[in-house]
């Protein structure tokens, strides 16, 4: 089971899409690769506000997550606390995993032609960090929640 | 080696507090300061990174060898760079006076430096974008409460209610700012939001008045009239500070929350729904009274309104309410030196203080420079140095303003990219981005005032310079050396500090100095010797404008509809960029790469004009741009708006060349279209026709 997910407070996003950023800089991404994306619903007008709700997207880290298991050199595994990562040595980038994710969620970097995903920033996390994301949103909407089994 | 260190953000004029991780000259990690923001940073603010690293900005000091804008520029070396500036500016001080220098910029913390460079060569005409941005609300404040925009804090986070008249604060952000109204929202807290668009900020009010354009000033005129007849203010704060309320009462008669449904498009009970919220919500109701305000013929008279309605919510000096920043002296502590010249005795040439006595002498109006150009009355304006200002995207009809400038014998661009008006200049100086250079101690005056410092994260990648050096090396070369005697940053951090007893040091460990622990408020009871209006009171009736021949309670006068076939064009900001700062960042280009221009459904309809469809701009003298539409119901019929600071033609900024539309240059013949009680420039008075473009393709023709 996932140990962890990351939660959007949708009364506090604005919609900045900071969070993209704040990841692209973080894993240094080239031009092309977004990991993570807000969106909207359209607008509905609701007591004569118009409104809409933000989702926030990133990697679903399947329970068998069909990117690993179409891995030709077995570069994506998923952790025992459920985070689904490429390692960087193996991959070659074929992008076989980018075809196999219903959500097309793995991406090249071009630059580095290596596949790559969200993986909740693992080198973060391992040392007890959130991920960028949700450590930099810029309205504290996002949260790194530890899920617990009831 | 990881090297941590504080610093403050340059994406955006903000300038949130960060936090900056250094490996092997190279930025790993940045963040909002942790001890301020909890670590919040927006978009613009992470992809600083890639400015770093932005080959497409000035790399070394260029000097233009073409015609000007054609972009056949030599690369210099700096000697060589201040060597030409300044042997240009001594024949020009000679041939006309000192005075023929306007030294803009930006504004902000460091702009002491910029107009000690100005008042030191002789010239009283430092100016800054300001006429473009918060004049109107700038002087509104000052005829209201004696004190500028900036004489007030918003305590949001205690407030109940927050009333924003098209402040779209949730797309122009500042963080700390945003997450106070994020915490007062989330606390059971009202916003109410007006605007001619739904925005970002629109999104998460508890009420919206989706106005007609131009007609803000009915709407706040009818709050006044329904609160002073439901005597709602504040008695005692009124009868203690306030002159002239019975005048108030008496014009605002007129104004009743029916007329200004009528005239705004809203609904009278909305209104009246409104007005009972407020006296739920009373004290802690703030009315932001604007922020670019720049806007329409009477912004100035809405902004006014808006501090009236301020002072009848009696919401000043309280908690949830405006609270006047304190500084060093207010903490009993002394404050930092900064660079400082007289001003010298010598006219402004754009009117300020003498022609036109009520405005702020401090920055002037810059949009008033141009007719000095032209005419050379009172006497010719010959050379210009812009700091970090762009005037060409600041303000409207750039080829009005080429004529104008075409008539200076200099023209300098220190800045950290390309800006249109650089690419037009005779030099470019090229200033290190923010990541790459250190500023001067500056204050942050607040309830609970501090001293923060930008500190250089990493070298520089090009031959760049930081700004304070510039300045030195041209005083060096003009003998004003005495007015810059420090050679390195660190002798001016401990010039700046030496009254406080604090070094450099005191910084390393969050980035600032706070001068108080407490919240600093003034008792309330005796607010005397506060309000700087010349009758120590809140003036109802400005005697400064009474003098100036102007009206204080200016009766409203409905703005024009657009002929048929044309809109109103209205522009704003989106979160991922800075106006036209950012367009060519390769992060944020990639998240917006063009703007589009927003369009009624209804209206579209009738056009022809489907949502992606490309469609032509049209200006009064028949210019015209092309442009994608967005397809909304949530716009007025009557307008269109778009993303400001798109349409650019630097060619070496090869992402943002001609990427999207720029809506200065649509504003032609506006350049004079500026409001003579506020002093700010009417930006959103121009008229647009919008058609179907011919670009569309009926059918495809080639294989």
């Amino acid at each position: 089971m996932n140990k962890y997910m990351i939660y959007l407070n949708t009364k506090r996003c604005i919609g900045c899409h900071g969070c993209e950023i704040h990841c692209k800089a973080n894993k240094k991404l080239p031009f092309g690769a977004i990991l993570c994306e807000i969106d909207h619903e359209p607008l509905v007008s609701i007591k004569g506000v118009p409104k809409t709700e933000f989702s926030f997207r990133s990697c679903y880290q399947c329970d068998d997550p069909y990117c690993a298991s179409i891995c030709p050199t077995q570069a994506i595994s998923k952790r025992e606390d459920g985070i689904v990562l490429v390692d960087e040595e193996k991959c070659i980038g074929c992008m076989a995993c980018a075809g196999a994710c219903p959500w097309g969620v793995p991406q090249l970097n071009q630059e580095k032609n290596k596949m790559v995903k969200c993986d909740f920033c693992v080198d973060r996390v391992d040392i007890g960090l959130k991920p960028v994301c949700v450590t930099k949103c810029t309205t504290q909407a996002l949260r790194f929640v530890t899920l617990t089994r009831f | 080696m990881k090297k941590n260190v504080y610093s403050m953000c340059g994406m955006c004029t903000v300038r949130c507090p960060i936090r900056v991780e250094v490996e092997d000259n190279e930025v790993v990690w940045l963040e909002g300061n942790p001890y301020l923001l909890g670590g919040a940073l927006c978009a613009k603010g992470s992809a600083g990174t890639a400015l770093v690293k932005d080959d497409e900005r000035p790399q070394q000091p260029l000097i233009r060898e073409g015609g000007r804008g054609a972009g056949r520029w030599r690369k210099a070396s700096w000697s060589e760079a201040f060597d030409y500036v300044t042997e240009k500016l001594k024949k020009i001080k000679q041939e006309y006076g000192p005075e023929s220098l306007v030294v803009s910029s930006r504004g902000g913390p460091w702009q002491g430096m910029y107009k000690t460079f100005c008042h030191a060569f002789g010239s009283p005409n430092y100016t800054n974008h300001d006429s473009t941005c918060g004049r109107n609300t700038h002087h509104a404040s000052l005829s209201v409460n004696g004190v500028g925009r900036k004489g007030f804090v918003y305590d949001i986070k205690n407030s109940k209610h927050l009333v924003l008249f098209g402040r779209n604060m949730f797309a122009s952000l500042r963080i700390a700012e945003n997450l106070q109204t994020m915490d007062m929202l989330q606390k059971g807290g009202r916003l109410t939001y007006v605007d001619v668009r739904q925005t970002m900020t629109g999104l998460k009010a508890t009420r919206f008045f989706q106005v007609r354009p131009g007609t803000d000033y009915a709407l706040t005129l009818s709050f006044i009239h329904e609160i002073v007849k439901r005597q709602l203010y504040d008695n005692v704060f009124i009868e203690k500070y306030v002159t002239d309320f019975e005048q108030l009462c008496t014009f605002i008669e007129e104004y009743t929350p029916a007329w200004a449904a009528k005239e705004c498009g809203v609904k009278e009970k909305s209104i009246l729904a409104f007005i009972d919220e407020v006296a739920e919500d009373m004290p802690q109701v703030i009315f932001h009274p604007g922020w670019m305000l720049s806007r329409y013929k009477d912004s100035f008279y809405a902004s006014r309104a808006l501090h009236i309605l301020n002072v009848l919510m009696g919401n000043i000096e309280i908690k949830g309410g405006l609270i006047m920043p304190k500084g060093p002296g207010d903490c009993g502590k002394p404050g930092i030196r900064n660079f400082d010249c007289p001003k010298p005795d010598i006219k402004r040439a754009d009117g300020v203080g003498w022609k036109y006595k009520h405005f702020d002498k401090g920055p002037g109006l810059q949009h008033l420079f141009f007719d000095a150009m032209r005419t050379g009355k009172p006497y010719p304006v010959k050379a210009w140095i812009a700091m970090r200002h762009d005037p060409f995207t600041a303000m409207p009809d750039p080829q009005a303003q080429k004529l104008a400038f075409d008539n200076c014998d200099l023209l300098v661009s220190i800045d950290t990219h390309y800006s249109e008006f650089g690419w037009y200049c005779d030099v470019i100086l090229p200033e290190s981005m923010y990541l790459e250079r250190d500023n001067p101690v500056c204050v942050q005056k607040g309830p609970k005032p501090r001293l923060a410092v930008r500190r250089k994260a990493v070298e520089p990648v090009y031959d760049t310079r930081p700004g304070w050096e510039i300045f030195k090396e041209l005083a060096d070369r003009l003998d004003l050396q005495d007015y810059f005697p420090h050679s390195t940053i660190e002798d001016i951090w401990a010039w700046q500090l030496e009254p406080t007893g604090l070094t450099i040091d005191d910084f390393q460990e969050k980035g600032f100095v706070e001068l108080t622990d407490e919240v600093i408020m003034y008792d309330r009871d005796s607010l005397d010797g506060k309000i700087k209006t010349p009758s120590g009171k809140i003036e109802i009736i400005s005697s400064k404008l009474t003098d100036a021949g102007l009206e204080s309670l200016k009766p409203y006068i409905s703005p024009p509809k657009p002929p048929k076939g044309q809109f109103r064009l209205v522009f704003g900001r989106s979160a991922v960029h800075t106006h036209g700062h950012t367009i060519n960042n390769i992060l944020l280009y990639e998240l917006m790469p063009e703007n589009t221009l927003w369009i009624n459904t209804r209206v579209a309809s009738k056009l022809n004009v489907k949502e992606g469809e490309i469609v032509d701009v049209i200006a009064a003298d028949g210019f015209k741009q092309r442009i994608k539409a967005h397809v909304t119901d949530f716009i007025h019929p009557e307008c269109v708006f778009t993303v400001h600071g798109f349409g650019r033609q630097v060619p070496l900024q090869s992402r943002a060349y001609h990427a999207g539309m720029s809506d200065q240059k649509l504003m032609v013949g506006m350049l004079d279209n500026w409001d003579r009680a506020g002093g700010g420039m009417n930006l959103c008075e121009s008229f647009v026709t919008v058609r179907r473009s011919a670009r569309n393709p009926k059918r495809r023709v080639e294989l």
